[in-house]
């Protein structure tokens, strides 16, 4: 009995077996399942490279990997996890999944475009993948010139087309939300009203539609001058090398925001409704989201410090840059407001949140160090960077991404994970990753550059203490890949809303049907209206 | 089939036609916007590219057909007077009138595709083709040779979007052939004219970009 309970009526995940109900479903849920799949397979992939890295770096010598295979496994580890991990993790999985039921609608605008997006994301994961194995790319994964186009002798030109391809699905997913936000919400639910979760991936979209086209074209360039010889980037016939890094980074460093916004909205939904207040200041956080959008856009010059661009230029990015804090701070002071008096639930996915909000900020305030242009000069290059930004895509993108699968695991699946298990697995997850990277910081300050396969023997013992961390870190992504799968069959039956949660893809059943909701909800409250909170307080 | 009232039924997202094209309408319009900026790397590029080299770009300017330019200027802008024609005549229920202008949109299209493979057959012949078989007198040659590889590319992808185009209007040709459209729904010929001046106005900034610098300097 308890075991039907869960799948009694239908519901998405039970509406049809075939292969054929799946891969050409419309169903933004079930397109959001084929998108998890496929993005857990890559972080593996991603994190595989990482092991061989962290296993090399544990003698100072150089003993697993030669130079050129080093070059290639860091190349692989950033294109792997960036482009098919933490770009699509969260807006493409759990926005999939989330935006049409909390702005109350059956389905996202373009249905078909959407199962489109998938389609094109495996087909450019494809081409990259057989870049990958059929010689791999030793460029790192910013493909700088002249190197990526006159000097690397390694696969350049399909792997350009493979993320020139994936990009497109990042855009139709961004378009699709805009969309679906501007034209499907429900009757009442007004623009502040929506969950800041909605916000969030809103931004993200902006970002996804206006930033990608120029990553897209900037390697289909590169692609082409690889393959011609010809083309605008070789200071060797006129071109200018400089102009390949403005191009990429107008991407790229938007692209920071593409990973770290939804992960913001996942914790604004998770610390809601664990301390079960509405956010503070909620429309200060919902506007935070676009303006880190919008700054995002401005600063990609402080990636180019030390490439030769004007002083004058560099002033105005690390100006502009340092603005992107304020945001920022805004959404951390706002959370932490909301914790203040509320009345706290320790669930997983608030043990999640809170790792977001330390080690974003962390990786946030080392950012600030290097936006300043002289201290810039000095980590440049060095395992500072690595360490900071790692803080944010890992520390901040992977933890809200965690904090989210857990968040919502009752409402995909409709079961329970086992609570002790997962709170044991964050913990571990949390040691592990600190472990792993904050030695890194003080490896960068003494003067280790990054992207090196062997170094002087005196950073031994922090390189010895991060692999350690890493080993950690990947038991703590161990664990969760297990109990979640053991759940399906075995967790326990969640019920429409465990969590006691107020945005509106908890006000229908677990797992939901596929229209989403029996009828359209008609919406009279903001997100966060939680009950009788003086009541409780009061006893 | 040709209910004239709802030739189409809405899809089941939306609650009613209006809501359907409203999405419509703002999904082109945001695919546009990805394309402004899908272009906007080239434009770039161009830019940058002839501040550096000002004088070889003069140079490589005084290669260019302006002649055939002009004509496939006002060929295009023809087009585009075509195709706000049809949509306006699908708008009033014409689907006669419409399926012409649609057609006449795609044969100025055509057209435009068939001056420009002539021009890119003259640049070949002229060893103007970047690459191994370029050839250039004088001091200013590989730039001159930076200045058609941005041509090629820059006219290259605007013609892929011409092809696109045509094939769109097919599509749109096809489907006021059976009777799909009618006042009330004629949503997707609209948002494909969206598509066609879009790429129409492209073109008008490639036209003096590639073809007029010359004359001024
Ligand atoms: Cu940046």
């Amino acid at each position: 009995m308890s075991h039907e309970t869960a799948v009694e009526g239908t519901n998405y995940l039970n509406n049809g077996y075939s292969l054929r109900s799946w891969f050409l479903t419309t169903d933004h849920k079930r397109i959001a399942i084929l998108y998890l799949f496929t993005i857990v397979l890559f972080f593996f992939v991603g994190g595989s490279f990482a092991v061989l890295m962290r296993l090399e770096l544990m003698s100072p010598q150089g003993t697993l990997v030669q130079a050129e295979t080093y070059n290639k496994l860091f190349t692989m580890h950033g294109i792997v996890m960036i482009f098919f991990f933490l770009i699509p993790s969260i807006p493409a999985v759990l926005g999939n999944f989330l935006i049409p039921m909390m702005v109350g609608a059956r389905d996202l605008a373009f249905p078909r475009l959407n199962l489109l997006s998938w389609y094109v994301f495996v087909a450019g994961a494809s081409v990259t993948l057989f870049a990958l194995v059929t010689g791999g790319l030793d460029t790192g994964w910013t493909f700088y010139t002249p190197f990526s186009t006159s000097y690397s002798n390694t696969r350049v030109v399909p792997a350009m087309v493979g993320i020139f391809i994936t990009g497109f699905s990042s855009i139709l997913t961004g378009l699709n939300f805009i969309v679906t936000v501007h034209k499907m919400r429900a009757p009442g639910l007004t623009w502040f009203r929506l969950p800041l979760f909605v916000w969030s991936l809103y931004a993200t979209s902006l970002v996804m539609v206006l930033a990608t086209p120029v990553l897209a074209i900037t390697v289909a360039m590169v692609a082409f001058e690889r393959a011609t010889g010809i083309g605008i980037f070789n200071p060797a016939i006129g071109g200018d090398p400089l102009l390949f890094q403005h191009l990429f980074w107008f991407y790229s460093h938007p692209a920071v925001y593409i990973m770290i916004l939804p992960a913001m909205g996942v914790v604004s939904e998770v610390i809601a409704t664990f301390s079960r207040k509405e956010v503070f200041g909620y429309r200060f956080v919902a506007a935070a989201s676009l303006a880190i959008a919008v700054y995002g856009f401005l600063v990609w010059g402080h990636h180019m410090f030390v490439s030769g661009q004007s002083v004058y230029a560099g002033l105005v990015f690390s100006i502009l840059s340092y603005l992107v804090a304020i945001p920022s701070a805004v959404k951390v002071f706002n959370w932490t407001a909301t914790l203040y008096k509320g009345q706290i639930w320790f669930q997983t996915p608030l043990l999640y949140a809170f790792g977001f909000i330390g080690l974003f900020t962390i990786g946030g305030l080392t950012g600030l160090f290097l936006a300043a242009m002289a201290v810039d000069v000095h980590l440049t290059d060095t395992y500072f960077i690595v360490a900071h930004f790692h803080y944010i895509m890992v520390g901040g993108a992977v933890m809200g991404f965690m904090a989210g699968i857990h968040y919502w695991w009752p409402k995909i699946t409709g079961r329970l994970y086992p609570e002790g298990w997962a709170k044991f697995s964050a913990l571990v997850l949390f040691v592990g990753f600190n472990l792993t990277f904050f030695p890194q910081f003080l490896l960068g300050y003494l003067g280790m550059p990054r992207r090196y396969y062997h170094y002087p023997p005196e950073f031994q013992v922090l390189n010895v203490l991060s692999t350690a961390g890493a080993s950690i870190l990947g038991v703590g992504y161990l664990i969760p890949l297990i109990y979640l799968l053991w759940s399906l069959k075995r967790g326990k039956v969640a019920g429409a809303n465990p969590w006691g949660a107020t945005t509106l893809e908890w006000q229908t059943a677990s797992p939901p049907i596929t229209q989403n909701f029996p009828t359209t909800p008609v919406v009279t409250s903001g997100s966060y209206e939680f009950p009788a909170l003086e009541e409780v307080h009061s006893e | 089939m040709s209910d004239h009232a709802h030739p189409t039924p809405v899809a089941h997202q939306f609650d009613d036609r209006e809501q359907q094209t409203e999405v419509g309408r703002l999904g082109m319009w945001l695919f546009l916007a990805t394309e402004i900026l899908f272009f906007g790397g080239l434009f770039t590029a161009y830019l940058v590219m002839r501040w550096k080299w000002p004088e070889a770009f003069a140079v490589a300017n005084s290669k260019m057909d302006v002649t055939l330019g002009a004509i496939n200027t006002a060929v295009l802008l023809t087009s585009s007077l075509t195709m706000a024609l049809g949509v306006r005549a699908a708008q009033l229920g014409r689907g006669k009138g419409s399926f012409a202008l649609i057609i006449a949109t795609m044969v100025f299209g055509l057209a435009f595709l068939g001056i420009k493979a002539v021009e890119y057959a003259r640049k070949f012949q002229e060893g103007l083709f970047p690459g191994p078989g370029f050839v250039f007198e004088g001091a200013t040659g590989r730039q001159v040779e930076t200045f058609f590889s941005l041509y090629f590319m820059m006219t290259g992808l605007h013609a892929l979007h011409m092809v696109v185009g045509i094939g769109i209007l097919t599509v749109i040709a096809a489907m006021i052939r059976r009777g799909r459209f009618s006042p009330d729904y004629y949503a997707p010929v609209e948002i494909s004219g969206l598509y066609w001046h879009f790429v129409d106005i492209i073109w008008i900034f490639l036209f003096p970009l590639l073809y007029l610098i010359h004359p001024h300097l």
